[in-house]
């Protein structure tokens, strides 16, 4: 009999897999993440990193594999299941109650704080916290796109997730917004795991926390931040490209 | 005009519309006060259009269904037994157990927002197919003939419970009409502020959201629409009671449409907008009728146009914006 050495991770998926119709978009991936953990996922676009994350929320079933969290097998579960189990996410366009404003959008959030913790208090705080003390009462489909990602972060804040998933949290911000979010990340992540999808390099180096390759739905290497954003391969299939449209256009 | 004011003056024109429904006994004769009756018991009716559509947004084609249920059962129950207190429950239990039963596959099979328009729409023309063939002898429930097409005659109005022999006169079945639009309206909006209404509201602004926040929506919109029928069921145990007769014609597609029809003209996302394009509507359609001038339906289509081009959003929603704009 051996002992596991390792502590049980918070999350962990094997073999997972989604296809539409015969494209693999994520192909069989073993992906562990321990408690506390931030980690980055980079890739270019179509390497599966939305996919994956729609399967980790529930929002797109697997076609094969498993994904548990926290010692519990989620597969099956509904988004709000999972949603409950401590997972939340920011999705890459950004998903709020446009109609509502900001405070609203908190109080409506800060209901479903997994502490069960007043919910005017998690509003004030998550508030104070993301500097939205100022926009409060303003209609948040009015707002800019920067500001609607600031209150969708703080959407899944306000619910005390054990895991946070953010689909490229810093797309379409300004260089002040991207760096008080990097601060904001660097912050949150003594409390709570996180998984962040970015194309955003400097944004990733902010950050600078174990970063995987995604690559044609499969996980091409994973590491330290310095030490993959340097490695050939890597450069090649993604920052490669990326100078290349880049003297495209 | 600043939005304040605009609340305020809202406030004054719901409390005057409040008072003067009330009053409407001493104002007018009996004639009149039964017209106005009959636009109470369909304002019922377009409130449960509004919370459904305008607030929680689901498009159902199907409340004039919920309404008819409530009216057969009613009618049934009645003229089967003493007093209408049990048969006015009965009316309304049997329209918010049918939407519940049809909103569970409805929301928790994840029909699309247009299949499901679709099939309240097919509900409609199915209940209107069945209820016009129940017609002969063994179509019977207790001493009820259903009659077929030719519906139910002699529904005896809502009486004093306790007190069979004691059917309302006019102006108290009025009042009956009159208070329940208002304490439905009434309970709506505090539902609307509500932890409840406000996840009711943000469902509608954005599904995905609210799941992934860890809200149901699937049991958030069943419940609003089971109540949303509970109210349309309580229209129809009073247009029973109020016309003392239930006909297949409640089923039909004209009827369907019309509820539809005062949302959109008063104005979906309001409460009161659909009430108040039913009332205008309504007596748009009784005035039309005594002039006689020329076919009703052309002259309302031809508003629909006018309203469509010119006051997209509905009466209500048009009036607020041209009014705060004006400051």
């Amino acid at each position: 009999m051996t002992m596991e050495i390792d502590p049980q991770p918070l999350l962990s998926t094997r073999g997972l897999t989604k296809r539409f119709g015969g494209v693999a978009a994520v192909d069989g991936v073993d992906f562990d993440l321990t408690d506390g953990e931030l980690r980055c996922l980079i890739g270019p676009n179509g390497a599966g990193k939305s996919t994956f994350f729609k399967m980790l929320s529930g929002q797109t079933a697997p076609t094969r594999g498993t994904i548990s969290f926290a010692g519990r097998d989620v597969m099956r579960l509904e988004p709000h299941q999972i949603a409950q189990a401590g997972i939340g996410i920011k999705t890459q366009v950004p998903n709020v109650f446009n109609g509502l404003t900001v405070a609203q959008n908190l109080l409506v959030a800060s209901r479903r704080n997994r502490h069960r913790m007043p919910p005017a208090e998690v509003c004030d705080t998550v508030m104070t916290r993301l500097k939205l003390n100022d926009i409060a009462l303003r209609e948040v489909g009015r707002l800019s796109h920067g500001e609607r990602q600031i209150v969708e972060l703080g959407l899944v804040v306000a619910t005390a997730p054990r895991l946070i998933l953010l689909d490229e949290p810093v797309a379409g911000l300004s260089d002040a917004e991207t760096e008080r979010t990097a601060h904001l990340i660097r912050e949150l992540h003594s409390e709570v795991a996180m998984i962040v999808v970015d194309h955003d390099i400097p944004f990733i180096r902010m950050i600078a926390a174990d970063v995987t390759v995604f690559h044609r739905g499969r996980i091409l290497l994973q590491g330290p931040c310095e030490t993959v954003l340097d490695d050939q391969q890597v450069r090649d299939v993604y920052l490669g490209r990326q100078v290349v449209q880049h003297h495209a256009t | 005009m600043s939005t304040a004011h605009y609340a305020i003056l809202q406030k004054l024109l719901l409390t005057g519309a409040t008072l003067l429904l009330l009053a409407l006994p001493w104002l007018v004769n009996v004639a009149f006060l039964v017209s106005v009756n009959s636009c109470d018991i369909m304002g019922i009716l377009a409130l449960s259009m509004a919370l459904v559509w305008g607030t929680a947004g689901i498009f159902s084609f199907g409340q004039s269904v919920f309404f008819g249920i409530g009216a057969y059962v009613y009618a049934i129950a009645s003229l089967n037994m003493d007093g209408t207190a049990i048969p006015l429950l009965l009316g309304i239990l049997a329209a918010t157990l049918s939407a519940a039963i049809l909103g569970y596959f409805l929301f928790y099979g994840r029909i699309s927002e247009m299949y499901l328009a679709v099939i309240t729409l097919t509900l409609s023309l199915l209940f209107y197919q069945l209820i016009n063939s129940l017609s002969g002898p063994q179509a019977r429930i207790g001493v009820v003939s259903l009659g077929g097409y030719n519906g139910i005659p002699g529904v005896p109005t809502l009486s004093i419970p306790g007190l069979s022999d004691s059917q309302l006169g006019y102006v108290p079945m009025y009042c009956v009409s009159a208070v329940a639009l208002i304490a439905t309206y009434a309970g709506l909006r505090m539902l609307l502020v509500t932890a409840f209404g406000q996840t009711i509201i943000a469902i509608r602004e954005n599904e995905i959201r609210a799941e992934l926040l860890g809200y149901d929506s699937r049991a958030y919109k069943l419940a609003i629409f089971s109540i949303g029928a509970a109210i349309a069921g309580l229209a129809g145990v009073l247009y029973a009671s109020w016309s003392n007769f239930v006909s297949p014609d409640l089923f039909d597609l004209a009827f369907a449409g019309q509820i539809i029809i005062w949302a959109m003209a008063g104005g979906v996302g309001t409460l009161a907008g659909p009430v108040v394009g039913c009332f205008a509507i309504q007596a748009l359609t009784t005035w039309l009728g005594t002039k006689q001038l020329t076919d009703t339906n052309i002259v309302l289509g031809l508003i629909f146009m006018l309203a469509v081009l010119f006051l997209p959003s509905g009466i209500l929603p048009g009036l607020r914006a041209r009014l705060v704009k004006a400051a």
